[in-house]
C-alpha cells in the first residue's frame, strides 16, 4: 500500500516546506500530496484551516511556491516522490490555469486533486492536464451513487482519491465500517488505483485498508504538528523530526 | 428556444458562462436531488398553492408599491415608488426565500436546516420558517457580526435556533457561508442548507431567485395598476443580489426599464475598503460558483468591507455576472456616507427608516431622480427596516440612544 502524506506549502515559509519535503523523502513515503493554501476551504477541518491562514498571512505566492520546487526538483543530491498539488479552482482559474498548468509541471508536479472541481465541471481541465502530462485525480465520496461514479472514473487519471466519510478533512477515531464495500464497489468500476483519505491517522487504520485500497492519505495528522514551527519556544530541528518519525513510523505500518 | 435574457440557467446552472457548480464531490449528489425536487414542486398546484397562502396570510403580500410625494418633491424630478418589503414578517424580503426553502425541506423529508447570515435578516427569516414548521435550526454568524447584530441573536434564540459563532477568518458573512458548507458536508443526507442569498452551486442561484422574484411580479403589476405605465428605472441594492434579482427578474424582457443594481461602495475604491464587486471584481469561483469576486492575482479572496452587514459580501450572484455583461443591468456604487444619508433622508420625509443595505438604493435613488422628468416613475426596492441598525447608526452619527 502506497502512503501518501499532505503537506501544507508554506506554512510558515517555503524554506521550511521543503525541509519538510527532503524529510519526508529521506523516511520512505511514496508520494506527497502539496496542499495550495486557500483563503475559503470549504472541504477542510479546522487543522488545515488553521494551517492555510498561517501560511497565507505570512505571505504565501503560488508563483514562489512553483519556483521553490523546480529549484529542490534540480538538486541531483535529492530524489524526491511524486509530487500531487491539492490545489482549489479558484486558484487555478485566477492564476490562469494554461500558466498554472505549465508552472506546475516545470516545478516537478506529476498531478493535481481539485477538490471543488467535481467530474461535471472537470472535463476542460481534464485536457488541459493531459495535454501537459499532468494527472487529474478525481474524488468520489460515500455519497456518491454508481451513476455518478461511472461518470467521475472516465475524466480520472492517476488515482481514484475515495473520501473515507461525508464531512471536512479531520482526524477521527474509527473509519466507518462502510467503507470496505464502498471500496470494493469502486474496485469494480475502475482499473487506476485506489487512494483513501479523510480521518486517518493511525497505524490501526492502516490495518483496516489493507488488502482493500492501494495508498492512504494522511492530512490533519501531520499538518497538526506544523502549528510547533510557529511556536518559538520549539526547535525547527525537532519538529521536522517528530514529523519525520511519524512519517516514518506510518510508512513502516504499510509494509507490517 | 428563445435567446431571452431570462431564459437562464440551463440544466448545468450555467448563466452565460456563470454559476455551475463548484464544490466538493460530497455535495454534487445532493445538489441533483434538490435540483430535481425543487423542478418537481414548481411544477406542482399544491406546493405552489401552499406557498401563496403563506405567502399572504404569514408574510403579509402583497406588501405596498408606495408613492414617496416628499422625496419625490425633495428630488425635483421623475416620481419615486419604494417597493415596501420592510412591511414584511420579520422586516425584509429574505423570509420570501426562506418561507420556500423550509417547504421543499420538508418536502425531501428533512427535519434540519443550516443557514448562514451577516446581518442576521436571513437568520431571523430562517429561524422564523423554522419555528413555524417545527425544522431544527441551526444558524452560523460570524463572532464580528454577533457583536454587530445583538438584537437579531436574541430574536433568532428566542425562536428556538441555535446560533454558531463563526471564529475563522474575517468572522464576518463570508466565513459563516463557508461554515455553513462545512456543516453540510457532514450532515446532507439529514439537513437542507437555506442559503440566504442568490449564491452558491446550482440550484441556489435560480431557486433564489424565483423565490425572490415575487417582489418583480408584485412591483410590475402595482405598478401597471397604479400609473398605467411600466416604470422607466427600478433600483436594488446588491449584497449577494437576492432582493435585487428577484425584483429585476420579472423586468429582464421589458427593455424600457431600465435596471440599476447598487454595490456598498464603502470608505472608496481601494481594495478592502468596499464590497462592490461587480465594479472592481474579476471573474473567479467564490462559494461554489463562477462569477465576479474580489480576489486577489492568486484567486484568494479579499476582505471586504461596507457600513452595511448585508452588503459586506466579496461575491455576488452568478445571474448578475451575467447581466452586468450582457449590459442589462448597471451596476454602481454608493459609499457609507452617502448611505447614511439616505437613511436620515427617508426617515425625515416619509417617515420610514429604511435597512441601511436598502439605504444604498436609496441613496443612489437620490442622487439620480433630479436628472429625470416629472413622468419618469423610478422604483427603488426597499428591501428592509432600519430598526436592526439604529444602534450603529448612531454610534456613526455620535449620539446616544
Ligand atoms: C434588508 C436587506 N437588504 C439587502 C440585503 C442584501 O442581500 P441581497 O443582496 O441578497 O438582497 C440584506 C442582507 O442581509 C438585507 O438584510
Amino acid at each position: 500500500m502506497a502512503f501518501m502524506p499532505f503537506i501544507t506549502a508554506g506554512d510558515p515559509d517555503l524554506d521550511t516546506t521543503v525541509a519538510v519535503l527532503k524529510e519526508l523523502a529521506h523516511r520512505g513515503v511514496d508520494l506527497i500530496e502539496v496542499g495550495f493554501p486557500y483563503s475559503d476551504p470549504i472541504a477542510d477541518g479546522p487543522v488545515i484551516q488553521e494551517s492555510y491562514t498561517r501560511a497565507l498571512n505570512n505571505g504565501f505566492h503560488v508563483h514562489d511556491l512553483f519556483e521553490a520546487l523546480k529549484t529542490l526538483s534540480a538538486d541531483p543530491s535529492i530524489t524526491l516522490p511524486p509530487l500531487v498539488g491539492m490545489v482549489s479552482y479558484a486558484i487555478i482559474f485566477r492564476y490562469g490555469s494554461d500558466k498554472f498548468l505549465n508552472e506546475a509541471k516545470a516545478a516537478g508536479f506529476s498531478g493535481l486533486i481539485v477538490p471543488d472541481l467535481p467530474g461535471d465541471e472537470a472535463q476542460e481541465l481534464a485536457e488541459k492536464t493531459k495535454a501537459v502530462k499532468l494527472d487529474l485525480v478525481q474524488l468520489v465520496s460515500p455519497l456518491t451513487p454508481e451513476n455518478r461514479t461511472k461518470r467521475i472514473v472516465q475524466v480520472a487519471s492517476g488515482f481514484i482519491y475515495c473520501i473515507s466519510v461525508a464531512g471536512t478533512t479531520g482526524v477521527r477515531d474509527e473509519l466507518p465500517p462502510e467503507l470496505t464495500a464502498h471500496l470494493e464497489s469502486l474496485r469494480s468500476l475502475t482499473d487506476l488505483p485506489l487512494a483513501v483519505g479523510f480521518g486517518i491517522s493511525n497505524p490501526n487504520h492502516v490495518n483496516t485498508l489493507r488488502g482493500k485500497a492501494d495508498g492512504f492519505i494522511i492530512g490533519s495528522a501531520i499538518v497538526k504538528q506544523f502549528a510547533a514551527f510557529s511556536d518559538p519556544a520549539q526547535n525547527r530541528d525537532a519538529v521536522l523530526k517528530a514529523i519525520g518519525d511519524y512519517a516514518g513510523e506510518m510508512a513502516a505500518a504499510t509494509k507490517g | 428556444m428563445t435567446t431571452s435574457l431570462s431564459n437562464v440557467p440551463d440544466s448545468a446552472g450555467r448563466f452565460g458562462e456563470f454559476g455551475r457548480r463548484f464544490v466538493p464531490e460530497t455535495l454534487m449528489h445532493a445538489l441533483e436531488e434538490l435540483t430535481s425536487e425543487y423542478e418537481k414542486a414548481k411544477q406542482d398546484p399544491t406546493f405552489q398553492a401552499e406557498l401563496d397562502d403563506l405567502l399572504k396570510h404569514y408574510v403579509g403580500r402583497p406588501n405596498p408599491l408606495y408613492f414617496a410625494e416628499r422625496l419625490t418633491q425633495h428630488c425635483g424630478g421623475g416620481k419615486i415608488y419604494l417597493k415596501r418589503e420592510d412591511l414584511n414578517h420579520t422586516g425584509a424580503h429574505k423570509i420570501n426565500n426562506t418561507i420556500g426553502q423550509a417547504l421543499l425541506t420538508m418536502r425531501m423529508g428533512k427535519k434540519r436546516v443550516i443557514a448562514e447570515t451577516g446581518a442576521g435578516q436571513h437568520g431571523v427569516a430562517s429561524a422564523v420558517a423554522c419555528a413555524r414548521f417545527g425544522l431544527d435550526c441551526v444558524v452560523y454568524m460570524g463572532e464580528e457580526d454577533i457583536r454587530r447584530q445583538k438584537l437579531n441573536v436574541f430574536n433568532m434564540k428566542m425562536m428556538g435556533a441555535e446560533v454558531r459563532a463563526v471564529t475563522s477568518g474575517s468572522r464576518t458573512l463570508r466565513d459563516a457561508v463557508n461554515e455553513a458548507m462545512r456543516d453540510w458536508m457532514s450532515s446532507v443526507e439529514t439537513t437542507h442548507y437555506i442559503i440566504g442569498s442568490v449564491i452558491g452551486p446550482h440550484p441556489f442561484p435560480m431557486m433564489v431567485r424565483d423565490f425572490q422574484s415575487v417582489i418583480g411580479k408584485e412591483t410590475r403589476a402595482q405598478c401597471l395598476e397604479q400609473t398605467g405605465r411600466l416604470p422607466d428605472q427600478v433600483i436594488a441594492c446588491v449584497g449577494g443580489g437576492s432582493n435585487s434579482a428577484g425584483m429585476f427578474y420579472p423586468f429582464i424582457d421589458d427593455e424600457s426599464v431600465k435596471l440599476i443594481g447598487v454595490e456598498a461602495g464603502g470608505r472608496g475604491p481601494e481594495p478592502g475598503q468596499h464590497a462592490s464587486t461587480l465594479s472592481y471584481g474579476a471573474k473567479g469561483v467564490l462559494h461554489g460558483s463562477f462569477g465576479y469576486v474580489l480576489q486577489d492575482d492568486d484567486g484568494q479572496t479579499l476582505d471586504v468591507h461596507s457600513i452595511s452587514a448585508g452588503l459586506d459580501y466579496p461575491g455576488v450572484g452568478p445571474e448578475h455576472s451575467y447581466w452586468k455583461d450582457s449590459g442589462r443591468v448597471n451596476y454602481t456604487a454608493i459609499t457609507d456616507d452617502e448611505a447614511l444619508e439616505g437613511f436620515q433622508t427617508m426617515a425625515k420625509l416619509e417617515g420610514i427608516i429604511p435597512a441601511i443595505e436598502s439605504s444604498h438604493a436609496v441613496a443612489h435613488a437620490l442622487k439620480v431622480a433630479r436628472d429625470t422628468g416629472p413622468e419618469e416613475i423610478i422604483v427603488i426596492c426597499l428591501s428592509g427596516r432600519g430598526d436592526k441598525d439604529v444602534n450603529e447608526v448612531a454610534r456613526l452619527l455620535d449620539r446616544d440612544i
